[in-house]
């Protein structure tokens, strides 16, 4: 019931806010500030409460919907999916926020962001495709409006695109899906993972669907190649990314923070949960060629975002460089599983990079957002300089998220990195090799855009700038908190998620 | 007390880092005008750890084989493997750390005079205060990942530091381009320890009889072999020794630290010559046993020979570049960066105990001589060109006292000064080394341009007349700038018994071993021969340069004795051979066109791409939409206009009178009722 409610509140918070009466505009933003903490709240107590039980599910619902069709409207929580749940309601709190900061509180744009924090729950609980893919694709549409509405001027082209693209991903993903559904009669994961598990799943849909005339493996193959391509437009993975840059630069900047923090976590998630769950028989022979994909776009990345001036291209580009290091490890074990330690080592790091991205990439972009609403829309390192002289607190705070950015050890980007590396390096050495050039320009541009934007000389023009109000202090001091602690004390996380990679590991290596 | 403390020791040993991060962590939320507080603070807190460093001298300097102190915690887990840190206190890192605590006290208690008018006096001891506890987390750390955590963090707090005065843009790139060279370095550590991981299965240093540097891994690593035949143990040290190469300036990783010098001279002092500088050095030797885990007969491994030669190069390089500065800080960079090669000379041809003997004298000597620098140029108002200074001897006569002992200590002037032992301890390792004659050599060439470009400077320092009348009127430097400077001074001196050929303790503590004192091993062949070379060598180097320098043209826009006889070869070297011009044109730019190629890929090709997808679902939508328009929307109309026409002549029997409706109500009733009565009867 707990898990229920914590799907379903937004929502309802979504649709109470649409019947609030227009006079009260203001108070809009500040009930969805509050409606947002409850989930957060429900999703805290759902680990506090009670010890993990065995199988490690820590609540599930469930409702038949078609029964002949085998289609079940399931939903469960286990210590991964926590994870990106808690991820979801903090960064959706912290999104909103700062939307009334920025003057963002209408009814219309609170209600969208909550509907969007339903689907995301959604989609990091499902336990069978067809919920998934409607949560999935149910985040397109606020995501779409959210841009289109509220965004730049470049705006209703970027959520065009943006649309457009992702639904395609999306078509492919359901193609993939349904293919699985003619031929072993199921899309529920746990059935199909226990299929792949027994190496039945080629097999099966070879039998099915012998009149094509193509073998079993073959028919997988394709049918994995469908999935990756609707899970990797929305992380993105190259060449999948070009919607990206446009799409995060004209996007109000929480929602921006929405997007990379949670959406192409999406993405991510399913990586970990379906593809490299449901086609291990298959994935050895075509990985190799995901992990050139994961290893390009980690180097792409940093290389464009060298040539950026608008400080949310440049973190956007970091962002595909980021999670390029997700793909990238998923891409390795889905190479070659042939080391336990490596395997575990990579799937660790591919959670705790996903949360801690989501977090410093909030701390990243709430200062972006400050730098626009005191300058009024600017954003381009060029227009800044010198700052610290001036706001030495803020450059303080942006400075740290910053470094976490760049993986500096202490701070929480640096374990998730250092894990990643170290199960990539363990399967796939060259691959981690030439990624290191990721993580050496990611300190390029970083260092670059403080560089540009906090020192130097002051230029008059910035003279009359203070420093950071109390409050926007107070907004810093949760997410920076996070920063460091998890930076000092990874275990919180890992210690969530370790028996479901164990399981994960008996799962794709049931021999060892 | 000590014995007292003893039991609780691998506690305590924590605390040596993490009371300096505290301060830092507590600097960091005072306000701003909180400048001596916040000095008290730092001050207090590396005291502690001063004391406790000592203590914990104290309880090594018993001679043992294995580690006073190796512990293990668990940091984290993931699967079935639990990633441990640890403290480590052996000879090596308890002279480190004492070390390290030492001279940063000294260097603090001297900032508190030099930045005394900084603005932001409280934040600099605040980032002082980082520094201190990294460095001593590194040189405390038992596991190569924790080395490595730390590692990154004083990289962090140099950054802070060198940008302190972030105004001036000189001082933002420098700083800039520290992290950013030394972070090179750094991914080539960061893959080397995973290799290590990877093979070892722990990244711990001693973890009873599981570590690195046990035994057991040590065969195992070496037995392993990679591409080419390459032992693991070899592949990997060669990567850890990239990252000691970008910390210790070792060429062609070396442009940064020069430019480091843009910081505040305490911060040149601590940690671009003292410590920070030499956490390459400590890497190597800390983790010596894996470089020589695959000795091949010679007794040389690949990784080691090429220390030698990198260490050999570098010394020579920066000691020839060194000549022609003119700066009195770059020159001192530059003698830093060439003491570092020797360091590595030392490490590259075995003699780890001499390395770290060198490294400590280093320490102190260097320090003072930065600081000496630093009160010249507060005495000169901020001039730092040495062409302009002149003379000082007699307006400064304390400060010329300890810089004359800190010159004469590094020159290696011969029996009183500490650089003078441990640099012949260096020069022994080199040429006993069976590898080759090529770094013993080298190490030579550079130590008697050593002697020669500090007789330079000094010269042109202190003696001779003033050459630049703003610089007419200097002072000398207040106490709390010039106790500090007699405290390292005398370290200087003082630190020359722990190492000579007669009373080799240093040596023997390092590996364990109780030492005699015997006075006859001077004279032995050996050491009396290697004697003679360093005599030799400081005399020719001081004498050469007397004899240049002596009498300098009182003009400061003369041209340099040298220049003339050297001619484009001067250019050369002032240009530091051309290395930042080179990485310009063959890294920076190439790397800008690229980022500037692949954004224009993104524009032109990417985006037009999903253009174009764009344009095909509305062109697709267009069609459909026009179909439906066209074929059914026509039908569908035709209907919908046929229903609207006989709806609307129903609708005109909806007059709106209750008494028509009434009237229809009561007829329908009667003939439902009729129709009831007939059906039914």
């Amino acid at each position: 019931m707990l898990l229920l409610s914590i799907l379903l509140l937004p929502l309802l918070g979504a649709v109470i806010l649409t019947a609030l009466p227009n006079s009260k505009r203001q108070g809009a933003g500040r009930f969805a500030i509050a409606w947002a903490v409850i989930p957060l709240a429900f999703v805290v107590m759902m680990r506090g409460t009670r010890p993990t039980p065995e199988g490690g599910i820590l609540a599930s619902w469930s409702l038949d919907w078609i029964p002949s069709a085998n289609i079940s409207l399931s939903f469960s929580v286990d210590g991964i999916s926590w994870v990106f749940l808690l991820l979801t309601s903090l960064v959706t709190l912290f999104a909103l926020a700062i939307s009334s900061r920025f003057g963002l509180n209408s009814r219309g744009y609170c209600a969208l962001i909550l509907v969007m924090q339903s689907m995301l729950f959604g989609v990091f609980t499902a336990g069978h495709f067809i919920p998934f893919f409607l949560c999935w694709e149910m985040t397109l549409i606020p995501s779409y409006l959210l841009i289109r509405l509220w965004g730049g001027d470049g705006a209703p082209r970027a959520a065009m695109r943006f649309f457009i693209v992702t639904l395609f991903g999306g078509v492919c993903m359901l193609l993939g899906f349904l293919a699985l559904q003619v031929s072993v009669g199921t899309m529920d994961f746990a059935m199909l993972h226990e299929l792949a598990a027994n190496k039945e799943l080629a097999s099966g849909v070879g039998e099915a669907l012998k009149s094509t005339g193509y073998g079993g493996h073959y028919l997988l193959t394709i049918i994995a190649i469908c999935v990756f391509f609707g899970l990797a437009v929305k992380i993105p993975v190259f060449p999948f990314h070009a919607w990206l840059p446009d799409a995060y630069a004209e996007a109000p900047t929480p929602v921006t923070l929405l997007l990379t923090g949670l959406l192409s976590k999406m993405g991510v998630y399913g990586l970990l949960r379906i593809f490299m769950m449901i086609f291990p028989e298959v994935l050895p022979g075509f990985a190799p060629w995901l992990t050139a994909l994961a290893v390009i776009t980690v180097v792409l990345g940093a290389v464009a975002a060298l040539a950026q001036t608008d400080m949310k291209r440049i973190l956007a580009y970091s962002s595909i460089n980021h999670l390029g290091y997700c793909v990238l490890a998923v891409a390795a074990v889905a190479a070659s599983q042939a080391d336990r330690t490596a395997v575990s080592s990579s799937i660790s790091g591919v959670i705790l990079q996903a949360f801690n991205h989501g977090i410093i990439a909030s701390a990243l972009f709430f200062s972006v957002g400050i730098f626009e609403q005191r300058s009024g829309g600017l954003r381009s390192i060029d227009d800044f300089g010198g700052l610290r002289a001036k706001m030495p607190v803020f450059c303080g705070l942006m400075g740290l998220a910053l470094f976490a950015s760049l993986g500096l050890p202490g701070l929480s980007g640096f374990v998730g990195e250092f894990l990643i590396f170290n199960g990539v390096f363990g399967l796939v050495p060259w691959a981690a090799a030439v990624s290191l050039i990721g993580l050496l320009l990611t300190a390029v541009f970083l260092l670059r855009l403080l560089r540009k934007v906090f020192h130097g000389p002051l230029p008059s023009a910035l003279e009359s700038w203070t420093d950071l109000t109390t409050r926007e202090r107070l907004l810093f001091v949760p997410v920076i908190a996070l920063i460091v602690g998890l930076g000092v004390w990874p275990q919180a996380i890992l210690h969530c998620i370790n028996d479901d990679i164990l399981r994960m590991l008996n799962h794709l290596l049931p021999s060892s | 007390m000590a014995e007292a403390l003893t039991p609780h020791l691998p506690q305590l040993l924590w605390l040596v880092p993490l009371l300096p991060m505290i301060a830092a962590g507590v600097i960091a939320m005072l306000p701003n005008g909180c400048g001596k507080l916040a000095s008290k603070v730092a001050l207090g807190a590396l005291f502690g750890s001063c004391l406790i460093a000592l203590i914990a001298l104290v309880c090594t300097l018993a001679p043992s084989s294995a580690p006073t102190i190796a512990t293990a915690h668990h940091w984290f887990c993931y699967g079935d493997e639990a990633v441990k840190v640890g403290v480590l206190l052996d000879p090596m890192s308890a002279s480190m750390a004492a070390m390290v605590t030492f001279v940063a006290f000294c260097i603090f208690v001297y900032s508190t005079g030099y930045m005394e008018t900084e603005q932001r006096f409280g934040r600099f001891f605040g980032f002082l205060s980082l520094f201190c506890g990294a460095m001593l987390m590194l040189v405390l750390a038992n596991s190569l990942l924790l080395l490595f955590m730390a590692w990154e963090l004083v990289g962090l707090a140099s950054y802070l530091l060198i940008g302190f005065y972030f105004k001036k843009p000189a001082a933002a790139a420098a700083a800039q381009k520290a992290f950013i060279t030394t972070r090179v370095g750094d991914m080539a550590f960061l893959i080397g320890m995973i290799w290590l991981y990877r093979e070892s299965g722990t990244l711990m240093f001693y973890d009873g009889g599981t570590g690195l540097l046990e035994t057991n891994a040590l065969e195992s690593l070496a037995a392993a072999t990679t591409c080419g035949g390459l032992a693991v143990s070899a592949g990997a040290s060669l990567l850890l020794l990239v990252g000691a190469m970008g910390k210790s300036g070792q060429v062609p990783l070396h442009t940064w630290l020069p430019d480091a010098m843009e910081g505040p001279t305490p911060v040149s002092a601590l940690i671009h010559a003292a410590t920070m500088v030499a956490a390459g050095v400590f890497l190597v030797a800390r983790t010596h046993p894996i470089f020589q885990a695959a000795v091949d007969v010679d007794g040389a491994s690949i990784a080691l020979s090429a220390a030698a030669w990198i260490g050999g190069v570098t010394a020579l390089y920066a000691a020839l570049v060194a000549m022609a500065q003119t700066d009195i800080k770059r020159i001192l960079a530059y003698s830093t960066v060439s003491q570092l090669g020797f360091m590595m000379i030392a490490l590259g041809t075995g003699g780890v105990a001499a390395a770290m003997l060198h490294l400590i004298c280093h320490a102190f000597f260097k320090a003072l001589l930065f600081l000496s620098a630093g009160s010249v140029i507060h005495g000169c108002h901020d001039e730092q060109d040495i062409r302009k200074m002149g003379g000082l001897r007699k307006t400064m006569p304390k400060t010329f006292l300890v810089y004359a002992i800190g010159m004469m200590a590094l020159s290696g002037f011969p029996f009183f000064f500490s650089g003078f032992w441990s640099k012949e301890a260096v020069l022994h390792s080199a040429q006993v080394w069976q590898g080759g004659i090529g770094p013993f050599l080298l190490a030579v060439a550079a130590a008697l341009l050593t002697a020669f470009y500090m007789t330079r400077q000094a010269l042109m320092v202190f003696f001779g007349s003033p050459r630049k009348p703003g610089v007419d009127h200097p002072h000398e430097s207040p106490k709390v700038m010039l106790v500090p400077l007699y405290v390292l001074a005398a370290g200087a001196v003082l630190l020359s018994v722990i190492g000579t050929p007669m009373w080799q303790w240093f040596e023997k503590w390092m590996g364990g071993e109780a030492a005699e004192f015997d006075g006859g091993a001077l004279f032995h062949g050996h050491a009396l021969g290697l004697l003679g070379v360093s005599l030799a060598i400081v005399t020719v180097g001081v004498g050469a340069s007397w004899k240049i320098y002596r009498n300098l043209s009182a003009d400061s826009n003369a041209p340099d004795p040298l220049e003339e006889k050297l001619g484009g070869v001067w250019g050369f070297l002032v240009a530091a051979m051309g290395f930042d011009t080179l990485y310009e044109k063959a890294i920076i730019k190439p790397l800008a066109s690229l980022a500037c190629v692949i954004n224009s890929i993104e524009r032109n090709i990417f985006v037009p791409l999903m253009a174009a997808l764009e344009g095909g679902f509305k062109l697709f939508g267009r069609l459909t939409g026009s179909t439906d328009e066209k074929g059914l929307n026509r039908g569908f109309d035709g209907v919908c206009s046929g229903m609207k026409n006989r709806a609307s002549s129903a609708s005109d029997a909806q007059v709106g009178r209750p008494q028509g409706y009434l009237r229809a109500i009561g007829l329908g009733m009667s003939v439902l009722l009729i129709l009831y009565f007939w059906l039914s009867a």
